[in-house]
């Protein structure tokens, strides 16, 4: 298994180590904004663990995917909704 | 009972599994998450930070367990089969025997502010930093109540982290109590308590309210008449936590107390359905280890070895009695919601609409409150708490599938 992967967050390259969630991806490349609730007010992870579905973004196209739950995978494409 | 089916790879479910194996029955073990270990040992399979993580993860290598991670259980189509999304679609998973270790979550109480990014969980944002966010030099407020928050606080400032103060809503003399009850774990509390030196540990101390422009840049603390503002990176914050036992009502066991009620031998109202752990009520690690022994032991027709440890279960119920007495939440908590404060956040309904209703059944019908993606999991431990609603009924699925999935169950 390589270290290291590295995915696009909106675009921008970020390399975590192996093993690492989408989720902290999308913190280390500095955005908070995963994605904009009913009325349209920013909103980030929250629980961690997969139950608040706070942090669902678009990853490879598909919508609604929970980026805790998510491991990252190299030249994966991760979109936020901010 | 040839078949033994486990949901949830936390030490519960790995330690039902161990002696299911040992006694001779074909486990499979199913977890929504990647890896096993659940919360407390994620991501310690490949290195274990604990010796009894590494013992437990041994023992495991040890038997012939078939492990499938990332499948989320949602429905039972018939007595003896549950249905799991994966990835790669929908799975049936059979049974002659089901152990039911699903956890528990953190308990969430809304103030104002707490829907700002970095506002997160305490156990959420040790999730993250275990998972690859780089943590060294930000500033962490830890929040809420429970032992929880001194394990997390130490994670943290162990991966670098500057944590600013750890706020416990808990009085002093009630930690004082629960501090005499910790003979027997004085090891854990002692090395808590020499990697946490120099952080201020402040009882009867709680966030009133989380500020920053699109995300959190700091937060207002209460402290008996005082107030203050401390600026900061990440708030984790987390009041304990309740059991996760969406799937056990969906199988019709009888839930008391907000756990799944057990017989001695952790058996859930329902025959050959066990539970074992924290969805039984909150206790801690070593009482759910030994539950998810006992439960095992059971499935595996094994009663007398069971009934050997029924004492030790004693012992560490007595902790966890203690524990959740010490970590009571205070009444003043149900005040931090102001009148436009989000309490339900799939569905962004404020306290001031739910105040107006008498029941959650009421408030769902007309607000929609608990009925977004987490389907209440977030808000349901919050209202709760706030008004003493209890969720009235689990429907299937018990999450959120794809639709495919669910065409797929209906065929």
């Amino acid at each position: 298994m390589p270290e290291s992967v590295t995915v696009a967050v909106n675009g921008v390259s970020v390399t975590m180590p192996a093993g690492s969630m989408v989720s902290a991806a999308i913190l280390k490349a500095g955005v908070t904004t995963f994605r904009r609730s009913m009325s349209g007010e920013p909103r980030g992870p929250l629980c961690g663990m997969g139950i608040c579905f706070e942090c669902r973004v678009t990853i490879d196209g598909e919508e609604h995917s929970r980026s805790c739950q998510t491991v990252c995978k190299d030249g994966m494409d991760v979109r936020t909704d901010g | 009972m040839g078949k033994a089916l486990v949901i949830g790879a936390g030490p519960a479910g790995l330690a039902a599994a161990y002696r299911a194996a040992q006694s001779g029955l074909t486990v499979t073990v199913v977890d929504d998450n990647p890896a096993a270990g659940g919360q407390i040992w994620r991501g310690e399979l490949a290195k274990p930070a604990s010796r009894e993580a590494q013992a437990w993860f041994e023992k495991i290598r040890s038997v012939d367990i078939a492990f499938i991670n990332g499948a989320r259980v949602f429905q039972q189509p018939r007595t003896g089969t549950l249905l799991a999304e994966t990835s790669e679609g929908v799975i049936e998973l059979n049974y002659d025997s089901l152990v039911l270790a699903t956890g528990a979550r953190e308990r969430f109480l809304p103030f104002p502010g707490w829907t700002l990014p970095n506002v997160m969980g305490a156990g959420g944002l040790q999730a993250l930093v275990k998972t690859g966010l780089p943590i060294e030099g930000k500033r962490v407020v830890v929040a809420g109540s429970g032992p929880l928050l001194l394990a997390v606080a130490a994670y943290l400032r162990g991966r670098g982290a500057e944590v600013l103060l750890i706020a416990e809503q808990a009085s002093q003399l009630q930690l004082a109590k629960f501090g005499l009850g910790l003979v027997g774990k004085m090891s854990q509390a002692f090395s808590l308590k020499r990697q946490l030196r120099g952080v201020e540990y402040l009882s009867r101390c709680w966030v009133i309210a989380a500020h920053g422009a699109g995300k959190l840049e700091s937060v207002t603390l209460v402290r008996g008449g005082r107030r203050w503002q401390v600026s900061c990176d990440y708030l984790a914050c987390g009041f304990h936590l309740v059991p996760n036992v969406e799937l056990a009502e969906l199988l019709s066991c009888v839930v008391e107390n907000g756990g799944v009620k057990v017989d001695q031998f952790q058996q859930t109202s329902v025959a050959n359905v066990y539970g074992a752990g924290e969805v039984t009520g909150i206790g801690g690690l070593d009482l759910s280890l030994v539950e998810g022994e006992i439960a095992g032991l059971a499935a595996a027709g094994k009663h007398d070895d069971a009934r050997g440890l029924f004492p030790v279960r004693e012992q560490q119920r007595k902790f966890a009695k203690l524990l959740n007495n010490t970590f009571t939440l205070r009444d003043e908590l149900r005040q931090l919601p102001a009148p436009e404060t989000i309490v339900c956040r799939c569905e962004d309904v404020t306290f001031e609409r739910l105040r107006e209703h008498h029941s959650w059944r009421a408030a769902k019908l007309q607000t929609r409150c608990g009925m977004g993606p987490c389907q209440g999991r977030v808000c349901g431990g919050a209202v709760e708490f706030l008004f003493g609603w209890r969720a009235e009924s689990v429907r299937p699925p018990v999450l959120p599938v794809r639709v495919e999935s669910l065409i797929s169950s209906a065929e």
